[in-house]
């Protein structure tokens, strides 16, 4: 395992005990306690994530606006300083760089690109290929940012009363502000990534250990990757790597919302036209009548066998106690109550497709 | 530190088997469920499978991931713990409490190549 990179958070990782395992190119915890509690704390209290793995990268100059408009599929004209908009990096065919969050700085022509950990380097020289032309910077911060993502119905809370960070009151879902800490910036953003009101935090490295260290003394629940994945399944949240893809566009993936198809941006077209005329695949969601568990790889059949797609990630889920997946399957076969068959070892069990949001979400609006 | 009973046979793949009255009961054992994690789900054989040492009888499943379980031993599959299907939380709290399957021994001779706790606690120290 060379190269493998670690946050300025892994040796309180380590400290604590979890169980660790690459992802994404760093050495991330995987649990603490474990997936179950600390996918409940997160529903039901708080829980934070060091999610300093992932990449902060700023789009800067006179066509800053019109650049990221150019390579990113949801539409950043108007948006108002201190909004953020979720959406894709798209190929000229559709398929996809990496999604990612857009945040409109308060400062005049500059954007905050947050990209996926594994696609940093990717979603860095794609911007970079696409330049020419434009008269603006693209910049790679994400080595010099620490960030954390607390989440839950006490996520508010705790940040008024332990930090003081009064703001966190006044933000609404997908919103950000600027605050110091220590005489650093520091950006708290009501965004994340697990079904519940909650912010993520990013600023320096030494920070972000401060930060990170506070919460353990106040008994916040330090969360893992693995609960990371199960809390963002159930609220129907893809993963870049799975639910998205080169081969699979926001189209198939039923994320058209982030595609504003009446703006010119790189795929347009080629997502215009799976839009016309149906993608050939449609992600759906399946739910199974039985304790066993459709994992990411496992077929997707009919009733005589034949093979129609294939799970994407599957859980028994933590707090719906039922065994649904998501998976991409031929999209004759992608209509709400199809029955669906899904072949786990040696046997089939049945089931239909369902709404790929398991979870009622709780966003703060 | 993971628990191991002495006089236990273990597999590579981390079951154990203790015989009683030419019965082989089949479980996993405590360093197998810590790797796991919480197991939600406990894929049975059915009573009357013949199972074949070496060969997958059945899966643990943990909320992140599924592991296959080999069987120690072969025979005739005489009884299943049908309580781990509502409650497969049981084999982390109780891991050697909580035998999987109840093996006719087909071959007594099979349990000569299993390891010792001896030589299973070296293979998990390795």
């Amino acid at each position: 395992m060379e190269d493998i990179k670690i946050t300025c958070l892994h040796g309180r990782h380590l400290a604590l005990g979890a169980k660790m395992s690459p992802f994404a190119g760093f050495d991330m915890p995987i649990q603490y306690s474990s997936i179950i509690n600390e996918h409940l704390a997160v529903r039901q209290k708080a829980g934070v994530f060091d999610v300093s793995h992932m990449g902060e990268i700023w789009v800067e100059g006179a066509d800053a606006e019109a650049f990221v408009n150019h390579v990113f599929t949801n539409d950043v004209r108007g948006l108002e300083p201190g909004h953020i908009l979720y959406g894709m990096m798209c190929y000229p065919d559709g398929g996809v760089v990496d999604d990612l969050l857009v945040y409109r700085e308060f400062v005049p022509e500059s954007y905050l690109l947050v990209v996926n950990a594994a696609n940093i380097e990717k979603d860095y020289e794609w911007l970079l290929s696409q330049l020419e032309g434009w008269n603006c910077s693209v910049r790679n911060e994400s080595d010099s940012w620490g960030q954390i993502a607390l989440q839950g119905p006490k996520a508010e809370g705790i940040l008024v009363n332990l930090f003081g960070m009064k703001e966190a009151a006044q933000l609404g879902f997908y919103t950000f502000c600027n605050l110091e800490y220590k005489g650093k910036r520091l950006i708290l953003s009501r965004t994340g990534y697990t079904g519940e009101d909650g912010f993520e935090l990013y600023t320096t490295p030494e920070n972000t250990v401060e930060l990170w260290d506070r919460l353990m003394e106040a008994g916040v629940e330090p969360c893992g990757l693995g609960c990371r994945d199960t809390l963002r399944f159930e609220a129907g949240l893809p993963l870049y790597g799975d639910e998205l893809s080169p081969e699979i566009s926001p189209i198939m993936a039923g994320l058209g919302i982030f595609c504003k198809l009446d703006k010119e941006f790189i795929g347009r077209d080629a997502l215009a036209a799976q839009k016309e005329n149906g993608a050939p695949k449609k992600l759906v969601g399946i739910e199974i009548e039985d304790k066993a568990i459709p994992r990411a790889g496992y077929p997707v059949e009919l009733e005589d066998g034949s093979e129609v797609g294939v799970v994407t990630t599957g859980y028994h889920s933590i707090s719906l106690d039922r065994s649904i997946c998501f998976a991409l399957v031929d999209a004759a076969y992608s209509k709400l109550d199809t029955p669906l068959w899904i072949r786990i070892r040696k046997k089939v069990f049945p089931g239909k497709v369902v709404k790929k949001r398991f979870y009622q979400t709780n966003y703060k609006k | 530190m993971s628990q191991i009973l002495e006089g236990l046979k273990y597999s590579e793949s981390h079951e154990w088997v203790k015989v009683e009255d030419g019965i082989a009961l089949v479980g996993v054992t405590d360093y197998a469920q810590k790797e796991m994690g919480d197991i939600t789900y406990v894929d049975l054989p059915d009573e009357g499978d013949e199972v074949t040492a070496g060969e997958s009888f059945g899966a643990l499943e943990s909320v992140k991931a599924s592991s296959d379980l080999y069987s120690p031993v072969s025979g005739e599959v005489v009884e299943v713990n049908s309580e781990l299907e509502d409650a497969p939380e049981k084999v982390n709290e109780d891991p050697y409490g909580s035998w999987i399957i109840k093996v006719k021994l087909a071959d007594a001779s099979e349990l000569d190549a299993l390891l010792t706790a001896a030589a299973y606690t070296a293979l998990i120290d390795e």
